[in-house]
């Protein structure tokens, strides 16, 4: 993508060679930057595309062209569907959850009188640097059927009757993930709401104060509008990230259990590199589904994005 | 302000519970909550200390026998340490990496004007709103035909990719906000383009680098998807995240030779957080904020 900036830029303009070349260094300095972005980040997205009309079973074999016949399949696929759905189910699932409990933290933490609120904040993102990996054996012995803690403790409360499988059974497995998922992320949620209380300048704390506005009503009707713009942004971030858990499912469930868990990365995966019972991998077919997606969620993106500006142009309009 | 609250309160059972005190038991609240919160991995270390057997027969914190027989079968035979020092390795040299380019480039974005400045802006921009996670094939292939997708430097390179866009639009904003005093004054001291940059520019963006060297190291030591890929064939060069992982795999029942790898994957960049908080904390606020 980067290497056609050189060549796209055209002699037309008189001077245009002489000012590339004064810029000399500017370039030179940008090079190793536009190398990395070139070969990681923008190649990848233009061959993604480019490899979903491929048929190509392995880094080794030979590529076939086959048109559009990847994405006629997956269309009539319905683990992609199902899989495709689930993604978004999960986001639907886990970005207000984790938006509203760490709103409620942050808007705790951010009083100063609070005991030690720089521990408790500590604390909180402690799983947030946690490698998934490590929360994917944590949490599999917490929620172990076998006398995990977990277990232990809802049975000794008279809560649950026999162990709850959480992860083992279809029923509970995408639920439990979503759970663990919050409980990992929320921190980063924090610390961007805490950011965005730091913006609400202290004097209008205490105008309000002054005019007999406390507590709760102090939350609803002062901060909450100051920090909406910024709400917008975090969900959109919150958002992406949500679509990113490959790593936590497939250190926990692989997808299982019978595909229960089985959200879009994990099913690319499946059918690029880990193909079931020793099936051929179907690297243009998962590209396929990868670039379906990818547009999929792009679209809401900008969707979202827009929905955002109107929102803030409203909120604009109606302030004049 | 208790005074105040007096006033306010009708009832009699209101008084006592004044602005002070309300702190006191919030306080009280949030610490209940966060020792739930850190129970698993509080829960971790415990078990990383006990021997299989007890793990799950004694729920309790403490270990009757504490013993480090589970690290030192974890470092030795579960090829742990080969782990670590592969994870050292990736994280190294995608940091070192990163944070060059990623300076370089910021610096030359956000301060000088040159033709094409625009349309790169643009197209960094634009890949932000691109999920990275669908990249994995083409990622592959690449490191493939560049002869590396059996190697740690294939690893070091790739990973260099992960949120590098996000890096030089930190470096880029925060260089854009300097005094143009600065430059000026360099110039007139004759000093020259690269000069400036390492000897004035640099040392003044010390805080966006410790930010970027941390968020690097976080996003490289916990990884996981491409070295997953990557070491597929060659389980030689895992880094520990995989290492973890696959350890689970292959010896399904040692538990507590599974919560030993995983404490000590977690206690370098635990260690890491705490000392540089701060670090941490304004890299993320900065996306916000941005």
């Amino acid at each position: 993508m980067a290497l056609t900036l050189e060549s796209a830029a055209p002699t037309t303009r008189p001077g245009l060679g002489a000012r590339l070349w004064r810029s000399r260094i500017e370039y030179l300095f940008l090079l190793p930057g536009l190398a990395i972005f070139a070969l990681f980040v923008g190649y990848p997205l233009v061959a993604s595309e480019y490899f979903s009309l491929l048929q190509w079973s392995g880094f080794d074999a030979d590529q076939v062209f086959v048109g559009f016949a990847n994405y006629a399949e997956l269309l009539g696929d319905g683990f992609f569907w199902a899989a495709f759905w689930r993604s978004f189910l999960f986001a639907l699932g886990t970005v207000p959850a984790q938006m509203v409990i760490s709103l409620v933290l942050a808007i705790v933490l951010n009083n100063k009188l609070i005991k030690l609120s720089t521990l408790f904040r500590t604390l909180i993102f402690l799983p947030v640097v946690t490698p998934v990996a490590v929360i994917g054996i944590v949490m599999t012995l917490m929620l172990s059927p076998f006398n995990g803690p977990v277990n232990s403790l809802l049975q000794g409360l008279h809560f649950a009757a026999g162990p709850i499988d959480f992860l083992g059974s279809p029923d509970t497995a995408l639920p439990t993930l979503m759970a663990i998922y919050v409980w990992k992320w929320v921190g980063v949620t924090l610390v961007y709401w805490l950011a965005a209380l730091q913006t609400v300048p202290q004097e209008l704390y205490e105008a309000a104060r002054l005019d007999g506005v406390k507590g709760w009503q102090m939350t609803l009707f002062v901060i909450m509008p100051i920090i909406m713009p910024f709400a917008i942004v975090i969900a959109l971030i919150s958002a992406i990230g949500a679509m990113n858990v490959f790593p936590l499912i497939q250190s926990m469930t692989q997808g299982g259990p019978f595909f229960a868990s089985e959200v879009m990365e994990v099913y690319i995966f499946r059918n690029a590199f880990a193909s079931v019972g020793g099936a051929v991998p179907r690297l243009g077919y998962a590209s396929a589904a990868g670039v379906f997606f990818g547009l999929a969620i792009m679209a809401l993106t900008v969707l979202q994005i827009a929905a955002a500006r109107y929102l803030r142009n409203r909120e604009a309009s109606r302030g004049r | 302000m208790a005074v105040d609250a007096l006033a306010s309160a009708p009832g009699s059972r209101r008084v006592w519970i004044t602005p002070g005190r309300r702190m006191w038991i919030v306080s009280v609240v949030l610490a209940l909550i966060c020792c739930v919160w850190v129970y698993p991995l509080v829960w971790m270390f415990s078990a990383s200390l006990k021997s299989n057997g007890e793990i799950f027969g004694n729920t309790g914190l403490i270990p009757a026998q504490p013993s480090f027989d589970n690290y030192v079968r974890a470092w030795n035979e579960a090829h742990i340490s080969d782990y670590f020092f592969n994870t050292l390795f990736v994280t190294v040299g995608s940091v070192v990496i990163v944070t060059i380019a990623s300076a370089m480039m910021g610096y030359v974005l956000g301060r000088r004007r040159f033709p094409g400045r625009a349309i790169i802006f643009g197209l960094l921009v634009f890949t932000l709103f691109v999920p990275q996670g669908y990249t994995i094939i083409p990622v592959f292939e690449l490191l493939s035909m560049l002869g590396l997708s059996q190697s740690l430097w294939g690893l070091v390179l790739a990973t260099s990719g992960g949120s590098f866009v996000i890096f030089v639009l930190l470096f880029a904003g925060y260089f854009s906000q300097m005094p143009n005093e600065l430059e000026e004054a360099a110039k007139m001291d004759g000093v020259g383009f690269v000069r400036t940059f390492i000897f004035v520019m640099l040392p003044l963006s010390r805080p966006i680098i410790v930010t970027v060297v941390v968020m690097q190291t976080l996003y490289a030591w916990n990884d996981f998807l491409l070295p997953l890929v990557v070491t597929l064939a060659n389980p030689a060069i895992r880094t520990l995240s995989v290492g973890v992982y696959a350890f689970r795999g292959e010896n399904f029942v040692d538990w507590g030779g599974m919560t030993a790898a995983s404490t000590i994957t977690i206690l370098p960049i635990v260690i890491l957080f705490l000392l540089l908080q701060r670090y941490f904390i304004d890299g993320l606020a900065g996306a916000v904020k941005g």
